[in-house]
């Protein structure tokens, strides 16, 4: 098998520190959103007991979602032995590790008591889906962080495989923790479904493959290394794949509602009653997120890159709506305590809840996506994460 | 039995019977020690070094067809009790917490309505202890659902889990309606914690309850479930009652009657 020259980016160029100050002045919002946020109350937030988690978590969860995806690539090379991933998968790595950071940071800076995330760390209740996911995170961490160790050192390489395959089990569980976040509340009608674990699963498949290839063909566009169309051809045709699946997925979970008769009212609100969330469902992450990429995808528009690259930032603004419609429309809908009666209170019980994001919580959550940027920016800058080409001959070689 | 003596006629100075109250009373001043165990303590409120008493199950009866249309002298006796501001004085009335609530209910097909307070149902298999990742939300030995203000994180996965909507999340700075004994703060999430400042007095009962009776409604009955002699296990024992979302069989502390 023929090697592959890695090479840090040079990232002197006035390009790279535009991007790098553009990154490090979204962070700056971020950071910003946050103390203003921390000091005042979640009561600057459109966030109130009705819809109690808001904006900032539908970009955390879409964002730890995108994280254990965006390994895919790598655990493709190592675990499933494809050496034309090979060259591709330091860069996956940390892709991961970075969005899997900007997630987590969103997360608890959206914290009630974010001051008080020592508690977090040193208080646990095993019951509790989110105390596994607390282990689940760090554990992420230091799998793929001696997973890329391997990768880039030469006394470790070895190891590669099983580090690989150690993380890329451990993505596999981290991400049914992440939907089962919402998977074990009995409280709502569109949670309290182990449906939630695997579409998760699924959908972090394509949403992490989409951001990788818009990251990877950004990367060698404005460094002008050769990135042939033999790897974008390969990853495209995977992502039709996984937007497949994830349709599939949606498919079979509202089929599955709509035969039980206790769901149709909250099947009817996020399908045809629901307003601005009914659509963002068939809009955003029916159209959108699915049908427009797989037509794109599957069809001679595919074969150019622009086209690629249309595809997965429809994939990426459909996943972000459809995290919208996951965690807010499904607290949007009342709770039904008495089945069969109409309730009113001063509580809003009910009501349709309303939910208008603040400034700062669309801040909060672009912060968390500056920060998976920046430090994925900086990554390649001081480490060998790239391949020097990835032209059509350089990567044929490798599969021979 | 004519072996057994009457109690009266035993010598009153009997070896054998001082042994026997001797260990009886070491016996029961372990078990006095041992926290939680000595019921009696409980009506006369607890010492503070003891611990809450499995033993006792606070819980609630709330009679709907009793509870007056338009009456919130529960809600307004539980937000004085527990220093949380009216909603209807918010600046902010949909981030406003709200601890205890009226619930006008109404069939659609018969107009029937009921009026009904609805609070934490203090189940006895919380899903919003469940689901805290720090421990904050815990389930005292007594049945009463409270949230540790040191612990909670804020993190809201206990109001995503409330079947009842019971919780609130203090969104604002408090002002200075606080009360010594009922410790609240922003960021942390809060509900009906049965009074548990008065019930630890020895109250025996809650704002709430107080209210409703004072008013002369009698709509609700506060006390010791686990008590076959209580107000209100009497009371239940007769009445007809419901658990609100019985599906879920999470055994709740407060049982309605005409739902």
């Amino acid at each position: 098998m023929a090697s592959i020259t890695f090479r840090e980016v040079e990232g002197s160029s006035p390009k790279y520190w535009l991007l790098f100050g553009a990154l490090g002045l979204f962070v700056l919002f971020g950071a910003l959103a946050w103390n203003y946020m921390h000091h005042h109350g979640h009561v600057v937030t459109g966030m109130d007991n009705q819809i109690v988690w808001g904006l900032p978590h539908v970009f955390a969860v879409f964002l730890i979602v995108a994280a254990s995806g965006a390994l895919n690539v790598a655990s493709i090379a190592s675990v499933f032995n494809k050496p034309m991933y090979k060259p591709l998968a330091p860069l996956s790595a940390i892709l991961a590790l970075a969005l899997m950071a900007g997630g987590l940071l969103v997360l608890v800076l959206d914290l009630g008591r974010s001051d008080r995330l020592i508690v977090a760390m040193t208080n646990f209740n095993f019951k509790s889906m989110f105390t596994w996911n607390v282990f689940l995170y760090s554990g992420f961490f230091g799998l793929v962080g001696v997973y890329l160790w391997t990768m880039l050192d030469r006394n470790v390489k070895a190891y590669s495989k099983a580090a690989g395959t150690a993380a890329f089990i451990w993505r596999l569980v981290l991400t049914t923790g992440t939907g089962s976040l919402f998977g074990f509340l009995i409280a709502r009608e569109l949670y309290g479904s182990s449906m939630l674990a695997p579409m998760f699963i699924i959908m972090s498949f394509a949403y992490g493959l989409a951001i990788y290839l818009m990251v990877l063909a950004a990367a060698y566009a404005w460094t002008g290394r050769p990135l042939g169309d033999a790897v974008m051809m390969r990853l495209k045709s995977l992502l039709a794949v996984f937007v497949a699946a994830v349709l599939y997925f949606v498919v079979v979970y509202h089929m599955t509602n709509l035969y039980f008769t206790k769901l149709h009212s909250v099947e009817a609100f996020v399908l045809r009653d629901g307003g601005i969330f009914t659509t963002l469902f068939w809009v955003g992450q029916i159209l959108i997120g699915c049908v427009i990429p797989l037509v794109i995808l599957l069809t001679a528009l595919g074969k150019q890159r622009m086209w690629i690259m249309i595809a997965c930032a429809l994939i990426i603004v459909g996943g972000v709506m459809q995290m919208y419609v996951t965690i807010i429309g499904a607290q949007a809908y009342p709770l039904d305590m008495f089945p069969g009666l109409t309730e009113k209170s001063s509580y809003f019980d009910g009501e349709v809840h309303a939910y208008s994001p603040s400034l700062p919580e669309l801040f909060l959550g672009l912060g968390g996506v500056a920060v998976a940027l920046l430090m994925t920016t900086f990554a390649v800058k001081v480490l060998r994460l790239l391949p020097a080409s990835l032209d059509d001959a350089t990567v044929a070689k490798l599969e021979h | 039995m004519s072996e057994l003596k009457p109690m009266s006629e035993q010598a009153p100075n009997s070896p054998e019977r001082r042994r026997f109250i001797n260990a009886a009373t070491a016996t029961a001043a372990g078990l006095a020690i041992a926290p939680g165990v000595m019921l009696y303590e409980v009506a006369h409120g607890r010492p503070e070094e003891q611990a809450a008493s499995s033993a006792v199950r606070w819980g609630m009866l709330v009679d709907a067809t009793k509870c007056a249309t338009g009456c919130d002298d529960c809600v307004s006796a539980c937000s004085t009790e527990n220093g949380w501001t009216p909603v209807a004085e918010s600046a902010h009335p949909k981030q406003a917490p709200q601890w205890i609530r009226k619930l006008e209910l109404q069939d659609p097909l018969t107009q029937m309505e009921t009026n009904l307070p609805m609070m934490c149902q203090h189940c006895a298999e919380p899903p919003c202890v469940d689901v805290c990742p720090t421990g904050a939300s815990f389930k005292r030995a007594d049945g009463i659902v409270l949230v540790n203000r040191h612990t909670c994180i804020g993190c809201r996965y206990c109001m995503m889990a409330c079947p009842y909507k019971a919780r609130s999340l203090v969104h604002e700075s408090l002002n200075d309606t606080q009360k010594p004994d009922v410790p609240r703060g922003i960021g942390c999430v809060e509900s009906c914690t049965f009074c548990v400042q008065k019930i630890d007095r020895g109250d025996g009962t809650t704002a709430c309850v107080e209210a409703c009776t004072a008013a002369g409604h009698n709509a609700l009955v506060f006390g010791d479930m686990n008590d076959p002699e209580s107000e209100i296990s009497k009371r239940l024992r007769e009445l007809p009652t419901k658990q609100v979302r019985a599906d879920l069989n999470l055994n709740l502390g407060v049982r309605y009657h005409g739902i």
